[in-house]
């Protein structure tokens, strides 16, 4: 088999029908090109969603649940297997949500393997008065260093700083919502009550937006003491533990080692954020099924021409036969030509599918304050450029495949006799 | 020296109803002959030809051609046989339209890659001189005429230097000028580069002129 002869044949024949080649190609860009602007936008639509959700959040929380539901100490005495014991509204018992030798717990699991940061929190829930008006929310005492290594609250601030947390102990940073309710700015006091009815007037020494709103809405940040000396509690009191991992995909099972070792609830980001991990696995199916129907209608596309192209050729065929050409000379005519088709048209559709995303990029995007986006998410990733390169490489050859098998089986002395 | 031996072919359609084509048909072809094959329409003598060029395998008997038995080797042996050993001329001259005069000449000798690309065209040029059409040899094969076309057709028939030239009525669409042509390169082939010439013809003045003719009915020969 002569290759090299075969594409001369197969450039000719491509060549002298271009209107016919060019349809044929720009079936293959098409797809490919949507493939690529689908895929792009699908996937930053997703690294944003997964991005907002893991910025804000832990890999992992450490806490205590606080358990409502106990066995009576009827049910513990007596055992129900013959008797039926009823407690009426038990209540629950008195318990606090503290994380038992947090601070240790903080310094092992910050030298562990994996490991990007560990912070402390005291959280909880408060009043902030604003005259006679309340308004509700919650505080997490925060050790602001480390903090700052996990979510890296210094870009989150609107005005003021985090570093005063340090040197002010009545200092408070409120979310850029809360604060416009409590109508403060840097510089004004605000009175924070918690349900247990400690009270504390602190100051505003910034002002901070994540652009998510439940968190903006409802949360301050102080100092670990801060929130101890309002709760009445030690100086070892700490409600949560935060961590962060190198690899987020590592805190699923960290998290269920961390639960076993020290006994403990945890809660890592899967879990919490389940609904974002459901609805990127439904745009991953959606975007698979819209690209492959593209690529599908232009691989049909391909079919028919190819098919046709052989059927206009079938003199061409029995003449290539009869001075010597095998069938898979052939079909490797037929064949190249479907395979330059899909290569040519695959090329200018990542050139066209890159341009569309990149557009779709610098695209000004309005959302308001909530969400901080400004322009639409397209990821850029050398994978889908390959990846559709190759579906639409694989298309063509099994579009072009079918009708180069049936030009190989010509019979040409059925044509040549006439 | 034979070149060509066809021994006991039996040939049949199946359709639309089995009916028997060629009857036990038997003879030998030496080399440098010039041998015309004729017979009414109908009688076999196309299938016959077929049958000869190793494009039509499907038939009973044997088949021999430079003392190599052909009969029941794979399609694609075949094809590289035909491609070396062969060279073919129908009645629709069938060159290859998109080509240039010279691609088409060039294209079996390419197949066949004996010579390097330099060497293919000069000998394709020396073919196309033979015939008499070397100055349209950059021309495009669809913008000559029948006769050019027919003469083109022989100049690829005979760039690999094959043993035997078979014709399915090479003269049947020119007229007398062109015909004349045609078999003065035929006769020129036979009796000075000793090749062996197989034609169907209906044209009495050609197969006159040839050097035997074989005259078939009914799927026989009659006369040889």
């Amino acid at each position: 088999m002569n290759l090299k002869l075969s594409f001369q044949i197969a450039q000719t024949h491509l060549l002298a029908k271009k209107r016919q080649t060019l349809v044929a190609m720009l079936g293959v860009t098409f797809g490919i090109a949507m493939f690529i602007v689908m895929i792009s936008f699908m996937q930053g639509v997703n690294q944003f969603l997964e991005d907002s959700a893991l910025d804000a959040s832990p890999h992992v929380r450490i806490y205590n649940e606080v358990n409502t539901q106990r066995p009576s100490i009827l049910d513990q005495t007596h055992s129900a297997d013959s008797d039926v014991n009823i407690v009426h509204h038990q209540k629950p018992k008195q318990q606090l949500p503290r994380i038992k030798n947090g601070l240790q717990m903080v310094r092992l699991i910050e030298k562990m393997k994996g490991v990007l940061g560990v912070s402390p929190e005291v959280s909880s829930q408060a009043f902030f008065n604003n005259g006679p008006i309340q308004i509700s929310g919650s505080m997490a005492g925060i050790d602001y260093p480390r903090e700052n290594r996990l979510y890296n609250l210094d870009s989150r601030i609107k005005s003021g700083s985090f570093q005063a947390l340090l040197t002010n102990p009545k200092g408070i940073v409120v979310g850029a919502n809360l604060a416009k309710k409590l109508n403060v700015n840097v510089g004004d006091k605000v009175s924070v009550t918690t349900p247990t009815g400690g009270n504390l007037t602190l100051r505003v020494v910034g002002i901070f937006g994540f652009g998510i709103g439940t968190i903006d809405n409802i949360r301050c940040y102080t100092s670990i003491g801060t929130v101890q000396e309002i709760l009445g509690k030690d100086a070892s009191y700490i409600t949560d533990i935060h961590l962060k991992m190198t690899d987020p995909l590592l805190a699923l099972d960290f998290a269920q080692t961390l639960q076993k070792q020290f006994d403990i609830h945890t809660e890592d980001w899967g879990t919490a954020n389940q609904a974002i991990l459901a609805g990127k696995k439904i745009r991953n199916v959606m975007t698979f099924v819209i690209s492959m129907t593209l690529l599908v209608v232009a691989g049909f596309g391909i079919y028919n021409i190819m098919n046709m192209n052989v059927i206009n050729k079938l003199k061409d065929i029995a003449i290539l036969k009869a001075t010597g050409f095998g069938s898979k000379d052939v079909v490797a005519v037929f064949l190249l030509q479907a395979v330059i088709i899909g290569i040519l048209g695959g090329f200018l559709g990542l050139l066209i599918g890159f341009g569309i995303s990149y557009a779709l990029s610098i695209t000004p995007f309005e959302t308001g304050d909530m969400i901080s986006l400004k322009t639409f998410p397209v990821l850029f990733e050398v994978q889908y450029y390959l990846m559709g390169l190759a579906f639409g490489v694989i298309t063509t050859v099994l579009a072009g495949y079918f009708p180069s098998r049936k030009a190989a089986k010509i019979d040409p002395v059925a044509i040549l006799r006439g | 020296m034979t070149v060509l031996s066809a021994s006991h072919i039996n040939k049949y359609f199946f359709e639309p109803e089995k009916f028997q084509v060629l009857q036990d048909v038997n003879f030998d072809v030496k080399r440098g002959e010039f041998l015309s094959i004729i017979g009414k329409s109908g009688c076999g003598k196309s299938t016959l030809l077929y049958i000869l060029s190793t494009m039509d395998t499907d038939y009973e008997g044997s088949l021999e051609v430079n003392g190599e038995r052909l009969t029941g080797l794979p399609q694609d042996t075949l094809a590289a046989f035909r491609n070396e050993h062969l060279g073919f001329v129908f009645q629709f001259h069938f060159l290859l339209p998109e080509f240039t005069v010279l691609q088409n000449v060039m294209l079996p000798a390419l197949k066949l890659g004996k010579y390097s690309n330099k060497e293919i065209e000069e000998r394709a040029y020396e073919k196309l001189r033979l015939v008499n059409m070397t100055e349209h040899a950059r021309k495009q094969s669809s913008k000559l005429s029948g006769g050019q076309q027919q003469r083109v057709a022989i100049a690829r028939a005979l760039i690999n230097d094959p043993t035997i030239i078979m014709g399915d009525e090479p003269t049947g669409n020119l007229d007398k000028a062109n015909s004349g042509l045609v078999f003065d390169i035929f006769r020129r082939i036979a009796h000075e580069n000793g090749q062996t010439i197989i034609t169907v013809t209906h044209d009495p003045d050609f197969a006159n002129g040839s050097d035997r003719i074989i005259e078939m009915s009914d799927g026989r020969i009659i006369r040889h």
